[in-house]
């Protein structure tokens, strides 16, 4: 379902207009290759002459390395090649030494599953062989896979010296970055409010859990030039990293990205590419790599946990008068800065007079986090969202009403800085209220849970070539790989742009040598910005054809239009031509200065902020603790729906992946630093059976930044689920519930702790 | 330890391959049969997106060892559409616009299949319990539970 919106505004890019492609659902472009199993993913690429390559891991948290003795495994026959962290150039940048170290480790093993050594061999059966008659021999050091825990003085240091930015006194050096943000002053704030609730939370390390494992194929001849074909949101960042970690220069290394099955911000990294370009280098032939759930599971992804403490103030009548939040992430052993933008998202729904959100990094023994879908804002969200909810239970307020009060709109000063400009909140909310979901009956035992949800978007560098073919159809070349039917939305507006039918348009996404730079496939970047520079390459194309039909008919370039896909003499004296269409301008191109392209490079800038809001009906068993999911609607602005199926798609995914983050998933490490689920049975997603259908309703405010509207969608929908589900959860049980997931055997004892 | 010869019959094509005692069905099919439809998400029959029919029963490939496949029928995902035409079920995906990245659309697929030639009429829950063995990260299963519906309301009207 489509709410048009009926008051667009124009801004720099954007102009209203009437689509004839856009906003329709056709059958994606790589359909068909997927239904018949033709795709080809990350582990289904071959090369002649293949090596496989299997990988040593720790089975230490936390250890020194005193020696690594591989003869064992290089004698063994069948084996090809070994490499370890001595076989990769050290780095300039502590960003890149880090991944590289996480890559294969570098003195010291810093969590269990960290890649010491890796092996190549004629098969995987022999490379996990050879991996038997490794001998690491470690000094075993104390570990700490708490986020509280690892900043108290007696917690044991992963690295020295790795402080950045300005981290307060009185921290220890696990407190790698530390953030603040806010405007007004708190104690007026506070002193204003009828009603001040504080409160703790903590929320579970979850994985992205992409169905595909990372895998990839790497070549490297005596010549020096490379070639990898994998599974990533971004070859141009494998070419980056895996060229500077191996020493090559990055003309030399073509990388292809194959289809991807999954990412959510997990496959924005490399894990295994310098690997196996290195092994390939040692040995002459092409090494395949491919992870185990376990090791993707142990040394791949997780997001951040936290633990936040949340303090609001609301007066009768539900105005918030102060907002306060203190986040604390821990993302493994290495730095990052998620927790800067937990506290950037916390209260960004909120139109806030006083607000100040401080934010803390802090290093522990577990696998170094990737980016997952709004990295930071889902837990940080979380926790406001629940604060506000319970202010309206205690002061007995509507929750979406209290929202509406506060909400941020156009021109409000946003809790991390910028000013908004048109933004999506107040409608959003406003169609949730009026959803018939909102109005209908509970049974027993049921709660029904609001919250709203904030995304940033990205933009970024991007790289689009369109040529006319002289058949008269379009082939769009694009760089970002294509995870949810995007090659179907660039499709779209190239042929919305151009004027001609979708059918006539194909569009492929090139290897890094056959366009320029593009940014990973993230922040929600890929609809907006590549988007943007298709449809400014096909207007450098149509700029070309207008010039070759004035050629053609003797008049000036400036007298000629483009209407409907094809030329028009335009004003009084361009004389009288009937149009000339694409087709036609493309099958005399060799007449008239050769073949037709247009192109267009930019670094984007506009993405234009994403609210949304969702409303979730949930029934707990008292007895035993079970959260059932009994209805559940997203609301959430997408600018322009390129392509709705696709937008409700992102919508719905991003709803269950916050369903199980609330209610299921969660990495247990055990005393000894080891983790306890490293598979699909206990590290438990959402399955069919869990859910209901999920209805999405998408709202339409147009982004000024954009030529058609668009915002990014892709990942605001997994920032409300947390809040939603738990204060879902809090009204059905009773009992407020503070700490995620919320698992059967944690309600019972919440239930029971209340009694 | 000498490998093992096993004669099958794959999408109705007479195979013969050697395997080693411990390969698993799904390892012979990508990796010597060289039909990487179905594909491997966890090794361990938790995602279901290895699977296949053997002899017409729903099985995780990577449970199944190869040298089983003697003697037995293997239906994958390459054998579902019948030369240039989709079978229902694979067109009602695409129409739904059911998937997203497409890695466990085969073992959807396979799953479906096998549940409509037992039950042609399945409920929404029932169709959710079957391919509860099926994971999906990326749609929150909607637009899945949506085109199987509507091919089996399509198949019971053909």
């Amino acid at each position: 379902m489509v709410t048009e919106y009926k008051e667009g505004s124009v801004g720099a890019e954007f102009n209203k207009r009437e689509f004839k492609v856009v906003g329709t659902r056709p059958p994606r472009p790589d359909g068909v290759d997927k239904v018949t199993g033709r795709a080809l993913f990350g582990a289904d690429f071959t090369a002649p002459g293949m090596l496989h390559a299997t990988v040593l891991r720790s089975p230490h948290a936390h250890a020194r390395i005193v020696s690594i003795d591989t003869s064992g495994a290089l004698a063994m026959d069948g084996v090809k090649a070994v490499v370890t962290s001595e076989d990769f150039v050290k780095q300039t940048s502590s960003g890149n030494q880090d991944t590289l170290d996480n890559c294969m480790a570098r003195g010291k093993v810093f969590y269990d599953g960290h890649a010491i050594v890796a092996v190549a061999a004629t098969s995987v059966k022999i490379a996990n062989a050879a991996l038997k008659l490794i001998k690491v021999e470690y000094e075993i050091l104390p570990h700490e896979t708490d986020v509280d825990a690892a900043m108290l003085d007696s917690a044991p240091v992963l690295h020295e010296g790795r402080k950045f930015r300005n981290i307060p006194e009185g921290n220890n050096a696990n407190v790698s970055g530390y953030w603040e943000f806010g405007h007004g002053d708190m104690d007026e704030g506070f002193a204003k409010a009828d009603i001040v609730i504080e409160r703790s939370f903590k929320t579970a390390a979850t994985h992205q859990g992409y169905i595909e494992p990372h895998a990839t194929l790497a070549t490297m001849g005596p010549d020096g030039r490379g070639e990898i074909w994998v599974c990533t949101q971004g070859q141009f960042m494998v070419r980056d990293l895996a060229a500077a970690f191996v020493g090559i220069e990055a003309s030399q290394l073509r990388v292809t990205a194959s289809e991807i099955g999954g990412g959510f911000g997990g496959k924005t990294t490399v894990y295994l590419e310098p690997v196996a370009l290195a092994l390939a280098k040692k040995s002459g032939r092409p090494v395949k790599m491919v992870m185990t759930r376990e090791e993707v599971f142990r040394a791949s992804g997780p997001t951040t946990s936290s633990s936040t403490d949340v303090k609001i103030g609301m007066t009768k009548d539900g105005r918030i008068t102060a907002g306060q939040a203190k986040l604390r992430y821990q993302g493994g052993a290495f730095p990052n800065i998620t927790a800067m933008l937990g506290a950037m998202t916390a209260f960004a729904s909120y139109d806030l007079e006083a607000v100040q959100t401080q934010a803390w990094n802090v290093l522990t023994n577990r696998p170094k986090q990737a980016a997952y879908r709004a990295p930071g804002a889902p837990m940080a969200i979380y926790t406001v969202e629940s604060v506000v909810d319970e202010l309206c239970q205690k002061l007995g307020l509507d929750p979406l009403e209290v929202r509406l009060l506060n909400a941020a709109k156009k021109g409000t000063l946003s809790s991390y800085g910028p000013t908004f400009d048109e933004i999506g909140l107040v409608a959003t909310l406003e169609a949730a209220k009026a959803h018939p979901h909102y109005a209908a009956p509970l049974g027993p035992n049921q709660g029904r849970g609001v919250s709203c949800g904030f995304w940033f978007n990205f933009a970024g560098n991007t790289s689009v070539s369109m040529n006319i073919n002289e058949d008269g159809t379009v082939a769009v070349i694009e760089g970002n790989p294509d995870i949810g039917g995007s090659r179907a939305s660039i499709s779209m507006m190239a042929a919305e742009e151009l004027g001609i039918p979708l059918e006539k348009v194909r569009t492929i996404v090139a290897d890094t040598n056959a366009i320029g730079f593009n940014d990973v496939t993230d922040g929600s970047r890929v609809t907006f910005a590549v988007g943007l520079a298709t449809i400014k390459a096909a207007r450098a194309a149509i700029q070309n054809m207008c010039g070759r039909a004035a050629q053609i008919w003797g008049i000036d370039a400036d007298a000629v239009d483009w209407v409907d896909g094809a030329a028009v003499p335009t004003g009084h004296n361009a004389g009288d031509f009937p149009p000339m269409s694409l087709a036609k301008i493309a099958a005399d191109s060799a007449k008239t200065g050769g073949p037709i392209a247009g192109h267009f490079e930019v670094n984007a800038d506009g993405a234009g902020v994403s609210f949304g809001v969702h409303l979730v009906d949930v029934e707990v068993d008292p007895e035993t603790g079970f959260t059932e999911i009994k209805r559940y609607t997203v609301f959430q602005d997408a600018g322009k729906a390129i392509h709705p199926d696709y937008v409700e798609g992102q919508m719905q995914g991003g709803a269950v992946q916050g369903i199980g983050w609330a209610l299921n998933e969660e990495y247990i490490y055990g005393e000894d630093g080891k983790l306890q689920n490293a598979g699909f049975l206990d590290y438990r997603i959402p399955v069919a059976s869990d859910l209901p259908m999920i209805d999405a309703v998408i709202l339409e405010i147009p982004n000024p930044g954009h030529p058609y509207g668009v915002r990014g969608v892709g990942e605001t929908g997994i920032v409300p689920p947390l809040a939603a589900v738990a204060n879902g959860v809090s009204h059905a049980a009773g009992v407020r519930m503070t700490e995620l997931p919320m698992s059967p055997p944690r309600i019972l004892a919440a239930i029971d702790g209340a009694k | 330890m000498s490998k093992i010869h096993v004669s099958t019959s794959i999408n109705g094509d007479a195979v013969e391959y050697l395997c080693e005692p411990e390969e698993t069905l799904l390892d012979v099919l990508r990796n010597r049969v060289g039909l990487t439809g179905a594909k491997e998400g966890c090794g361990s029959g938790d995602c279901g997106a290895c699977s296949v029919a053997l002899d017409g029963r729903l099985v995780c490939s990577c449970l199944v060892l190869a040298a089983e496949a003697e003697g037995k029928t293997v239906s994958t995902v390459e054998g579902i559409a019948e030369g240039e035409n989709l079978h229902v079920l694979q067109q009602k995906l695409l129409d739904h616009a059911a998937l997203q990245c497409g890695i466990c659309t085969p073992g959807i697929l396979i799953a479906s299949k096998a549940l409509l030639e037992k039950n042609p009429d399945p409920t929404e829950t029932e169709v959710r319990y079957w391919l509860a063995g099926n994971l999906c990260r990326c749609t929150g299963y909607d637009k899945i539970i949506r085109a199987v519906m509507d091919a089996a309301a399509e198949m019971r009207g053909a």
